[in-house]
C-alpha cells in the first residue's frame, strides 16, 4: 500500500461521511449521529465482503441499487435479539411495575426499536400470564421494514427454543413455554393469541416523531448505537409519549442519567434500567 | 524517538481471571495510560472479575459504560453480552451485534477499534485462552504500527490464543505475566522522568 496510515484514515472518514450523508438524502435513514466507530464496523465489514476496493467504490452500488441499499440497511440495524434476553428484567417488570399497571384500565405500550420481535411477544406473555394483556395494546415499532415483517410472522429458529426456555424460567414465567409456540419443522410458530393487541409498524426515533401516548415505552439497547445528542433527542421523544406516572425500560448499559430529562424520573430499578416518569407537582 | 503510548488493550479468556490479577495488581493508582480489557465470560455473569480485581489492586478497575471517556489511572473491562469498542474521541462505545470468534465481548473487536484509534500509541497484550478471538486483533495492533506482547504460552494456563496470536503476528515480545507486569512498570517510570 503506498498510502501512509493518517492519510487512509482522512480519507475513510470522508468516504463514510459522504456515504452516510447520501443514505440520509436517497432514502431518508439518518446514521450520521450513529456512534462512529460502530458504524465505520459494519461499513468496512460490508466492503469487504462484497470485495470493493473503497467505500466510495460501495456508495455507487448504495445510492444506485436499493436491494443493495436494503442489504446494507440490514448491516447497520442490529437486530440481534432472543426472547426474555435479561430476564432479571422480566423479573423486575412483574414485581415493580406490573402491579401498578393492573389498577388501569386499559394499558398502552410502545416497544421501539423491536427488530425481530422476541421481546414483544416476550412482555406480551408476561402481560398474558398476570391477566392484564386483554386490556393491553402494544405498539412495537422498527425504522427496518424488512425486520418487522419477521417480527409480524413471528417464526422463529427452533433450535434457539431451548435457550428461551431457560430464559422464560429464569424471568418468573408462570406456566411452560411450550404453551406459546407450535413447533413445525424446523420453526417455531408463536401463538396466534398472543398477537391479537399488538400493532407492529414502521417507526424511525431519529426522523420521526410521538404517535401516542403511552404507559409504558421499553426500548432496549437501541441509544447505546446514537451519539449524546441524539440520544438526548430520543429520549426527550420518550418524554413526550410518557404519561405521568409512566414506564421507561431500558438496556442494563444505557442510562437516562446525562440527558436533560433526568431529574423528572425516578428509578425504579437502578440496575435494569426501569425509570418512572414523575407525576406532576 | 521515544514512542508515545496512549492506551493499553488487553485481552484474555480461559484462565484469564487469575492472569489479570498477576498483571493489574502490580499496577501503581496513577499508572499514565488507560487500560482496555476484554475477558470472555458468560453472558448473564455478574462480571466478578472487577470486584476481586479491585480488592487486589491499587488502580481502579471498573465495568466500562458507553460514551465514557477514557483516563489514565483506570482498568475498564468490558461488560457481559457486549461488544466494546473505542472511539476516536477516546470514548467507549458499546454494541450487542452479533458474536465474534463464538464471543461477544470479543478481543478482536476492541483491539481493531483501538489500532484505529490510537495508531502506533497502543500496547495490545494478549494472554491465555483457548479460542482463537485476539488474532486479528492483535494483527490489526502490529499493522498500526502499535506495540504488540503476548504471553508466552509454555507458561499460560490455556495456550491456544496466546499461540495463535503469536503465529499470526509475530509479537514484538513473548514475555511472562511478570515480565509483562514488569515491562508496564517500567514503561510507568519510564513516563514520570520525563
Amino acid at each position: 500500500m503506498p498510502e501512509n496510515t493518517s492519510h487512509n484514515d482522512l480519507t475513510t472518514s470522508i468516504e463514510i461521511e459522504f456515504l452516510l450523508e447520501g443514505i440520509f438524502r436517497r432514502y431518508g435513514y439518518d446514521f450520521r449521529s450513529y456512534s462512529p466507530a460502530h458504524i465505520k464496523r459494519r461499513l468496512i465489514n460490508k466492503m469487504k465482503q462484497n470485495k470493493f476496493r473503497s467505500l466510495s467504490e460501495m456508495q455507487h452500488h448504495v445510492l444506485h441499487d436499493k436491494n443493495f441499499f436494503n442489504s446494507l440497511l440490514k448491516d447497520l440495524s442490529i437486530n440481534v435479539t432472543e426472547m426474555f434476553r435479561d430476564p432479571a428484567f422480566y423479573v423486575a417488570l412483574r414485581k415493580e411495575v406490573i402491579p401498578i399497571l393492573k389498577t388501569y384500565p386499559f394499558i398502552k405500550v410502545w416497544h421501539a426499536g423491536c427488530a425481530s420481535g422476541e421481546e414483544v411477544y416476550s412482555f406480551a406473555i408476561l402481560l398474558k400470564e398476570e391477566g392484564i394483556y386483554d386490556r393491553t395494546q402494544i405498539y412495537a415499532t422498527d425504522f427496518n421494514n424488512n425486520i418487522l415483517e419477521v417480527a409480524r410472522k413471528g417464526i422463529y429458529p427452533v433450535d434457539r427454543i431451548k435457550e428461551y426456555t431457560v430464559n422464560y424460567q429464569k424471568a418468573g414465567g408462570k406456566y411452560s413455554f411450550t404453551d406459546y409456540y407450535l413447533a413445525k419443522y424446523n420453526s417455531a410458530i408463536i401463538d396466534q393469541a398472543l398477537k391479537k393487541n399488538i400493532v407492529f409498524a414502521e417507526h424511525n426515533l431519529v426522523t420521526d416523531t410521538v404517535f401516542a401516548e403511552m404507559h409504558v415505552i421499553i426500548c432496549r439497547n437501541v441509544l447505546i448505537y446514537f451519539n449524546r445528542d441524539l440520544q438526548n433527542k430520543v429520549i426527550r421523544l420518550f418524554n413526550e409519549s410518557l404519561v405521568h406516572g409512566g414506564f421507561l425500560g431500558l438496556g442494563t448499559k444505557e442510562t437516562i442519567q446525562f440527558s436533560n430529562y433526568n431529574a423528572q424520573y425516578t428509578d425504579v430499578n437502578k440496575e435494569l434500567k426501569i425509570y418512572k416518569k414523575k407525576v406532576n407537582e | 524517538m521515544k514512542p508515545q503510548y496512549k492506551a493499553v488493550v488487553i485481552g484474555a479468556s480461559a484462565g484469564g481471571l487469575y492472569a489479570f490479577k498477576q498483571i493489574i495488581s502490580v499496577l501503581p493508582v496513577d499508572f499514565f495510560i488507560p487500560i482496555i480489557a476484554v475477558q470472555h465470560i458468560s453472558p448473564d455473569s455478574e462480571n466478578y472479575i472487577i470486584t476481586f480485581l479491585n480488592n487486589h489492586s491499587a488502580i481502579t478497575i471498573k465495568e466500562a459504560d458507553e460514551k465514557e471517556k477514557l483516563k489514565p489511572g483506570c482498568v475498564y473491562f468490558s461488560a457481559p453480552n457486549y461488544h466494546l469498542l473505542i472511539e476516536k474521541d477516546a470514548t467507549l462505545s458499546l454494541s450487542t451485534e452479533q458474536k465474534v470468534n463464538y464471543s461477544r465481548p470479543s478481543i478482536d473487536v476492541m483491539f481493531e477499534t483501538a489500532a484505529d484509534t490510537f495508531g502506533k500509541g497502543v500496547i495490545g497484550i494478549i494472554l491465555t485462552g483457548a479460542n482463537q478471538d485476539g488474532t486479528a486483533g492483535i494483527r490489526a495492533v502490529k499493522e498500526a504500527g502499535g506495540l504488540t506482547i503476548v504471553q508466552d504460552p509454555t507458561e499460560a494456563e490455556t495456550p491456544a490464543m496466546p499461540k495463535s496470536a503469536i503465529e499470526a503476528s509475530a509479537p514484538d515480545h513473548i514475555f511472562s505475566l511478570d515480565g509483562i507486569a514488569d515491562f508496564l512498570l517500567n514503561l510507568h517510570q519510564a513516563h514520570n522522568k520525563g
